[in-house]
């Protein structure tokens, strides 16, 4: 009798092409996405003379650069943007990949693109040059984030050298309450574990919350498992992974879909399997989260107060929470129904899904926008389904811009900004200093929550404003 | 790549901990080709006011500091994007090898890939230098990646652990595509195994998986 086995041992083991003495390991790499800022593996791919091993394997598209107004390059307002877009394009070309650009109807960003393609499947390996890969595990993939040179390794020996990671299973029981997302569990999680809590870790979120959650949820908590510093974070495949995949593009088709279905059946861990690490938190216990600093640890129910440096034991913890409250321009003590912000963002590979623009269309279509309020659409095909739900008009009757897809405001780089000292409610993973522009203050909610501030010109309890 | 075997130089220390990418190396000059450098991005807006002027209170505008080839940083360095322009900029600066108790995963694996070698130390054995340092800034700290040693004037080397297999790639200058090729017989060997496996992944093929 084999001993239970971890879903990460279930697929790391039949990925490995060789393992070393010295425990490194040859792992193979199934599916690999390719964007615009992939361009610095191409340059090295190019200074070396060599090909992409496996096109068929390599999926490209367009999103950090992409404007959020306009398909076209005239629509790009930086020239050194425009060239990066522009050699996406050339590079995808020329090495024949096979990649959705600015203007494709099927164009997005890589973690919405990836699942809603089926190009990420349950039982694979998957990487891609940015760090929110991790998204792809919520289908019950191995999927992680490299860096530029890694990507040029994949793209050359569909195969990247890794030691094994540890585990971490993190179980979530009981069910969310009404107006709690799949956003305020993980921000929950990681304001818990802390922002290397899982540093080194694989982590599977497991627990009746999780097996509650639709696919565009768990890949809402998959996302952010690298702001608890873990390598990849994952969830078990089961009915609602298969009813999902079932007919799209990339995933198998007919009988062969069939037969995938049988191999995944057999990846949830075994019972009894042993994980380095374990945590549990109460689901009914969640409340709607707000991040108050300038690490996404730094997180608090909406009923809750800023903290103050006082709250920590250690010197480092208290000068991190001064700085961060000096950034953030907060006293510790204020409600954080009580902070006002200037501008909200909806969108991002966190929570830009069809799902997620109903939630927030569902709060919108209650009043005006009390501030300027930015929604990016996570796909191409993600908006236009919106469109065909009629939410466009419900965003746009209450004030919110309607943008084409993007990663837009999470990281600024296609000109979406905050201003400095500006505070912006975002549905966002990051709330770093300056990630959304210099100088800006950035604030992770649910979507729910970030149009309820839009309206209210404040954080408010989302739960205040459903059913009124 | 630059190969690294040993290291003497003095050092910066940097207290703040979990230091992201984003402050390493903001979005913005990301978009820039690597040929051109990456020096000037370093540390951009804590090292830069926003007209460029130089802050002089942050330790790299010091004067000792600013010719050092070490960084002695804090808990959980580089945590958050994968951008290798963080270990570029670094590197284009001077930096040549990173001391700290803790690194976020990918940014740890990237600087094995560009010459930038991260250390290891305990948090006490990391605090304690950088308290050397910020006391006396023209301290030389050896770096010797043969025998995994950190080493301060007057004081037992302190040990490291590195994995083999990057610290042979270090040492060379070698990358790691160089040595995977030569495993090309068994990548293809597996794709055949795997392929017919989990035939629905279309492994090898040339159209869309």
């Amino acid at each position: 009798m084999t001993a239970a086995q971890t879903m990460f041992d279930k697929i790391w083991r039949p990925h490995v092409v060789v393992e070393r003495d010295d425990g490194n390991t040859l792992l193979y790499i199934d599916r690999h996405i390719v964007h615009d800022g992939s361009f610095h593996a191409f340059a090295q791919l190019r200074e070396r003379g060599m090909e992409v091993a496996r096109v068929g394997q390599t999926l490209g598209t367009a999103d950090h650069y992409v404007p959020s107004a306009g398909r076209t390059l005239d629509d790009v307002p930086n020239p050194t943007a425009r060239r990066v877009i522009e050699a996406f394009d050339t590079n995808t070309a020329d090495f024949g990949v096979q990649a959705f650009r600015m203007a494709d109807p099927n164009q997005g960003i890589v973690h919405v693109v990836g699942p809603e393609q089926g190009f990420t499947l349950p039982g694979i390996t998957l990487v891609c040059g940015d760090s929110h890969t991790s998204t792809h595990g919520a289908l019950g993939a191995l999927a992680f984030g490299i860096g530029a040179s890694e990507v040029a390794h994949v793209l050359a020996t569909q195969t990247l050298w890794q030691t094994r990671p540890k585990t971490i299973r993190i179980l979530v029981d009981g069910s969310l309450g009404v107006g709690v997302t799949s956003k305020d569990m993980i921000l929950a999680i990681i304001a818990r574990i802390g922002t290397a809590g899982a540093t080194g870790h694989v982590v599977e979120y497991a627990g009746q919350a999780v097996r509650n959650f639709s696919v565009e949820q768990r890949l809402t908590v998959c996302n952010m498992s690298i702001e608890a510093g873990a390598r990849a974070g994952m969830i078990a495949p089961d009915e609602i992974t298969y009813a999902y995949l079932k007919g799209r593009p990339f995933a198998p088709q007919d009988q062969e879909f069939d037969r995938a279905v049988t191999y995944w059946r057999s990846l949830p861990s075994d019972e009894g399997a042993r994980f380095d690490k374990e945590a549990q938190l109460d689901g009914g216990k969640i409340e709607p989260m707000v991040t108050w600093g300038t690490s996404p640890q730094m997180g608090i129910p909406i009923s809750g107060k800023v903290p103050g440096p006082d709250q920590f034991t250690d010197a480092e913890g208290q000068t991190a929470t001064r700085d961060a409250l000096d950034y953030m321009g907060l006293e510790a003590g204020t409600r954080m129904t009580d902070v006002a912000v200037d501008q909200v963002f909806i969108g991002s590979c966190t929570n830009s899904r069809i799902e997620d623009l109903r939630e927030a269309a569902a709060i919108a279509r209650k009043g005006k926008a009390a501030v300027p309020t930015l929604v990016s659409a996570g796909s191409t095909r993600v908006k236009v389904q919106a469109e065909k739900e009629g939410l466009d008009r419900i965003f746009k009757e209450a004030g919110f811009v309607w943008a084409d897809s993007s990663c837009s405001m999470c990281v600024g780089m296609n000109g979406d900004l905050v201003g400095a000292g500006k505070r912006c409610a975002s549905t966002s993973n990051r709330n770093f200093k300056g990630r959304q522009g210099q100088g800006a203050r950035t604030h992770l909610v649910s979507p729910a929550m970030a149009a309820a501030a839009a309206l209210k010109g404040h954080f408010v309890d989302v739960r205040d404003l459903m059913g009124a | 790549m630059e190969a690294f075997t040993a290291l003497t130089s003095t050092a910066a220390p940097l207290e703040d901990i979990n230091v992201d990418t984003d402050q390493i190396i903001p979005a913005r000059f990301l978009r820039f080709p690597r040929k051109d450098g990456y020096g000037s991005f370093l540390f951009r807006d804590m090292r830069l006011t926003e007209d460029g002027q130089e802050k002089p209170e942050f330790v790299m505008n010091q004067p000792p500091y600013r010719s050092a080839k070490i960084l002695v940083a804090n808990t959980n360095f580089g945590c958050g994007s994968s951008r290798e322009g963080a270990v570029y900029a670094l590197f284009d600066y001077g930096y040549r090898c990173v001391i700290a108790p803790s690194f976020g995963d990918i940014f740890f694996n990237n600087c094995f890939k560009n010459g930038l070698l991260p250390v290891k130390l305990s948090a006490a054995e990391v605090a304690e230098i950088r308290r050397i340092v910020c006391e006396h800034p023209d301290t030389e700290i050896s770096v010797d990646l043969e025998r995994q040693t950190v080493t301060l004037p007057n004081r037992k080397p302190l040990s490291f652990q590195v994995d083999p297999f990057w610290k042979m790639c270090m040492q060379r200058g070698l990358d790691d595509i160089s040595f995977t090729i030569e495993h090309r017989g068994d990548i293809e060997a597996y794709e055949k195994r795997h392929a017919a496996e989990q035939p629905w992944l279309h492994i090898g093929e040339k159209k869309k998986a």
